[in-house]
């Protein structure tokens, strides 16, 4: 099975693709969860659909090359801003954002698919993900886009992880928090845009919360927590995959099946654990 | 050089419309231990808020190591142990390590690394407030008073030199608190630490405290702990009641 991902081109493309996501999607993850923005994460991923839809729009009625990739990540990253300005403006009520971009976000996909004469095979590998989909210049462009993000959060690591903690604190001590949430809602768009050709829109940000709260419950300390959800993540990308490839089952469903066989797992372990803590103490 | 670390002019604060700050008057000179006292709801948290500059006072000036506070850059002279310091990212697994580490962030600065040498100024800060033994255990797994010494640690890690804190002993057992306020005694007389202290702990505030302010509002007491037990005991039922402008500037 493994040998048909590294024989065929279009599989090698998506496997390579793949382990980058494995990386940036529970990295990212790991801030987006304990910053308790799932359903932004959520949210995001809708307006890159929009994105993606417009993008095959383009294409297919004025024979405008835009890549769905890119126009699916100017849209998220777009929507990202604009999620960051409404929290701003209602900042009692901070979740208000995520029904605002979310339906936004459907309505605009719904819009340009109608525009494109509806749904097609090509729409379906974007909303459920695909093995076969990733061309050798989207790995390109996914690889540069990783780079650059792990650059980014190493850069910005302490800051990031200062502000997550205790953004008052954060404040008092001289930390620029406006600047820094939006360096990171923009990179959490970027991600989201990166994913979807693989795990697809609807369950990207599963890759990005469910390794991670699998990691959550055995880690100590925040690196191991990233660490952690690294792993789970690349794990359940691989064999998600692969099982995916073999059965002939979108990607998204697979990986996301396996993240959950994870987080089943890691929560099996803990209950072990805490019995035999009991069990050592009589 | 001898500017007051703190001091605040005829300053004036309101929320919407309710007036919790009028003309309060008052310096924090080099060196000292000042206890702000007050009944709840007397603008406590407030003032600290306008010194850390999360506020802007409506009225009145603000000068912070003797610059104004609208030109101070330096916050990492200033240690901040906030009253919700017990109500921090709880799901937030981070090492006790790693939240001491956070008190860095601001003064290594931006573009740059974490480095062996803030490491090793990390485990020292550990010790120095009795948590040695936790470096690597989760603060979500530590006893209030616990926690407690982590934040403290965290403002301490940055060198700072005036240290504030908002009702620091709240949920922190008795035994603790007798630790507590000998690890500020140490702070101030060993490593020069000028603290700001709010609290409801008056008992505690006339052994160690070198100055104290009432705040209900409007100051109504400034002096020292001897003038203000003197106060206390006449007028105790005065205190917490409408202010009362009796004792002033002792010293000077
Ligand atoms: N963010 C806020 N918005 C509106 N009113 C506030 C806010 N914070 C405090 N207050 C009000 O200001 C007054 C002083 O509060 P505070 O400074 O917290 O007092 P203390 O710390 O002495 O208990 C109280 O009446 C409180 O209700
Ligand atoms: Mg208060």
């Amino acid at each position: 099975m493994l040998a048909d991902f590294l024989e065929y081109n279009f599989l090698r493309h998506t496997f390579l693709t793949g382990i980058l996501i494995g990386v940036i999607a529970p990295l990212l993850g790991t801030f987006i969860v304990v910053r308790r923005l799932s359903l932004i994460a959520d949210a995001l991923s809708h307006v890159t659909l929009a994105g993606i839809a417009f993008g095959l729009f383009m294409d297919k009625k004025l024979a405008l090359g835009i890549a769905p990739l890119y126009s699916g990540m100017g849209f998220s990253v777009l929507g990202s801003i604009f999620i960051e300005k409404l929290r701003g403006v209602y900042k009692a009520y901070q979740e208000i954002a995520i029904p605002i971009i979310l339906s936004g976000g459907v309505g605009l996909s719904v819009i340009f698919i109608a525009l494109a004469d509806g749904f097609n095979t090509e729409l379906f590998n974007y909303l459920f993900g695909s093995v076969s989909a990733v061309s050798q210049t989207d790995f390109y462009s996914i690889l540069g886009i990783s780079i650059v993000i792990i650059l980014v959060i190493r850069l910005f690591y302490k800051e990031l992880v200062t502000l997550s903690f205790d953004e008052e604190h954060a404040v008092v001590s001289g930390i620029h928090a406006k600047r820094i949430h939006l360096l990171f809602i923009v990179l959490t768009a970027l991600v989201i845009a990166a994913s979807i050709r693989v795990v697809g829109v609807l369950l990207v940000s599963a890759l990005m919360t469910l390794p991670v709260a699998a990691s959550m419950r055995i880690a100590r300390g925040f690196k191991q927590m990233i660490l952690f959800s690294i792993v789970f993540g690349e794990v359940a990308v691989i064999i998600g995959l692969i099982s995916g490839y073999y059965f002939s089952i979108p990607p998204g469903g697979t990986i996301v099946v396996v993240s959950i066989a994870i987080l089943l797992v890691t929560l099996g372990m803990e209950r072990f654990s805490f019995r035999r803590k009991v069990h050592g103490t009589d | 050089m001898d500017h007051p670390v703190v001091s605040m002019e005829n300053i004036y604060y309101a929320y919407e419309r309710n007036p919790v700050l009028n003309d309060v008057i008052f310096e924090i000179p080099r060196g000292a231990f000042m206890g702000i006292v007050g009944p709840n709801g007397g603008g406590k948290t407030t003032l600290i808020k306008l010194i850390l500059g999360l506020l802007k006072p409506d009225n009145g000036e603000i000068r912070l190591f003797g610059q104004p506070i609208g030109k101070f850059k330096d916050w990492s002279k200033i240690g901040f142990v906030s009253q919700k310091a017990n109500t921090f990212n709880k799901g937030f697994p981070a090492t006790v390590f790693e939240v001491v580490s956070m008190g860095l962030t601001a003064k290594i600065g931006y573009f740059k690394f974490f480095t062996s040498n803030h490491k090793k100024k990390v485990l020292e800060t550990i010790d120095q407030v009795g948590m040695g033994a936790y470096a690597y255990k989760n603060i979500g797994s530590l006893s209030g008073g616990q926690q407690q010494r982590v934040f403290i640690a965290r403002a301490l890690v940055s060198d700072p030199e005036l240290l504030i804190l908002d009702e620091p002993t709240v949920g922190v057992d008795q035994e603790n608190v007798q630790k507590f306020y000998n690890l500020l005694h140490q702070l101030n007389k060993k490593y020069k630490i000028t603290l700001l202290l709010i609290t409801h702990d008056t008992a505690a505030m006339t052994i160690h405290a070198t100055g104290i302010v009432g705040l209900n509002k409007e100051i109504y007491f400034q002096g020292t702990p001897d003038e203000y037990n003197a106060l206390t005991n006449d007028k105790l039922s005065q205190l917490y009641g409408h202010p009362v402008h009796i004792a002033t500037h002792g010293h000077s």
